[in-house]
């Protein structure tokens, strides 16, 4: 049960900066409408973000990884179920690195 | 269902007990889907060395699973401050609109019941609390009954997700690893909204992330460059197809800001 200071001050500046968000978002575009330029980036930052963080692994990944992604695609489409998704795509990597033996 | 009085007289806004513990009893249905999520994030954060005081400590007072992943994803030993901090900040900033969304709520709210319940927002009580605001409800404790809610359910989720990590020792380069490629994968399919609106944006990401990562440009720089350029691309789309195309009725473009695909995520 060890608590190590590094690593707590990161939680802490995550904890602030996401304390920020929920609670300063409400408060500042209350009062004031961000230019449209902003407005539209803030709504296109969470897809191009997830983007730019799956991209790289599955470039560099061998064709198991990709079978793991069609998967997860596919059963997100198909169930809508988060949790469910991300199994299937595990179970598919999974099974195609048994195959590639 | 008894229907509401046709001329309710008083429009005004509540806060009771009543709301808040239907708004966790409606949170039950929620905590199965929860768990696979849950569990990568507590596995990720033992394989990274974080304790389990720690992990627990980061979901009760952080709870921002996708923030979570991602800054456990740039993890390094001591803990990296800054990177943590610019992860959260750029996940969660899609937060910042959902209160604002909410305002006919939470502007009747003061002292704890406001800052409180705003600081258990989250995708799924953002995406109920407009649905139940939609369909005519005005006690606001439901925003914050979700939020809690949740909230255990996060907890619990991602303390089994340490305890399995720490009891089996997952090798590097398991499949259980996809499980983060996965989760944002699975997140990116909700969030999608045709390839007029995405595709460029998210495609222009993925390639400059790549090849900042091939550069050998330090840890968060490939994610925050793509990201940045990608978002930039996809505001510059959707301001000039604004611009070319009259808007149909006056008025239907200053609609309140919507969070990201109600409805999909943990």
């Amino acid at each position: 049960m060890e608590l190590r200071l590094d690593v707590l001050l990161a939680i802490l500046a995550m904890t602030v900066v996401t304390y920020a968000c929920r609670a300063g978002g409400y408060a500042v575009l209350r009062a004031v409408r961000p230019p449209p330029f902003v407005d539209a980036m803030l709504r296109h930052l969470p897809g191009a973000l997830f983007a730019a963080y799956v991209a790289p692994p599955l470039v560099a990944g061998s064709w198991p990884a990709w079978i793991g992604a069609l998967a997860v695609v596919g059963v997100q489409l198909g169930t809508r179920n988060l949790g469910v998704a991300i199994c299937a795509g595990v179970a598919a990597v999974w099974g195609a690195q048994a195959l590639a033996g | 269902m008894e229907g509401p009085a046709p001329h309710a007289p008083d429009r005004r806004v509540i806060f009771t007990r009543a709301g808040i513990l239907r708004g966790a009893r409606d949170t039950l249905p929620l905590w199965l889907g929860m768990l696979p999520f849950g569990l990568v994030v507590g596995i990720i954060a033992d394989a990274k060395g974080l304790t389990f005081l720690e992990t627990v400590l980061m979901s009760a007072i952080v709870y921002a699973g996708a923030a979570q992943l991602l800054a456990l994803e740039l993890w390094t030993d001591p803990a990296p401050i800054g990177a943590a901090a610019l992860a959260a900040l750029v996940v969660n900033i899609r937060m910042a609109p959902m209160g604002a969304a909410l305002a006919g709520w939470l502007d009747r709210l003061r002292g704890w019941r406001l800052w409180g319940t705003l600081a258990t927002m989250v995708d799924h009580s953002f995406a109920m609390a407009v649905r139940e605001q939609r369909a005519g409800g005005r006690d606001a404790g439901y925003l914050l009954g979700v939020g809690l809610g949740l909230w255990v359910a996060w907890l619990l989720c991602t303390a089994i997700g340490h305890l399995a990590g720490s009891a089996v020792r997952v090798p590097p380069g398991h499949p259980l690893y996809f499980a983060s490629v996965a989760a944002f994968l699975s997140i990116m399919v909700g969030l999608w909204r045709g390839p007029r609106v995405d595709l460029g944006p998210w495609v222009v990401a993925g390639l400059l992330a790549v090849a900042a990562h091939r550069a050998g440009l330090p840890a968060p720089v490939p994610l925050l460059g793509g990201t940045l350029a990608g978002a930039a691309l996809g505001a510059w789309i959707e301001l000039r197809d604004q611009a070319r195309r009259p808007p149909p009725a006056a008025g239907s473009a200053a609609s309140a800001p919507q969070g990201p695909a109600p409805g999909d995520r943990g």
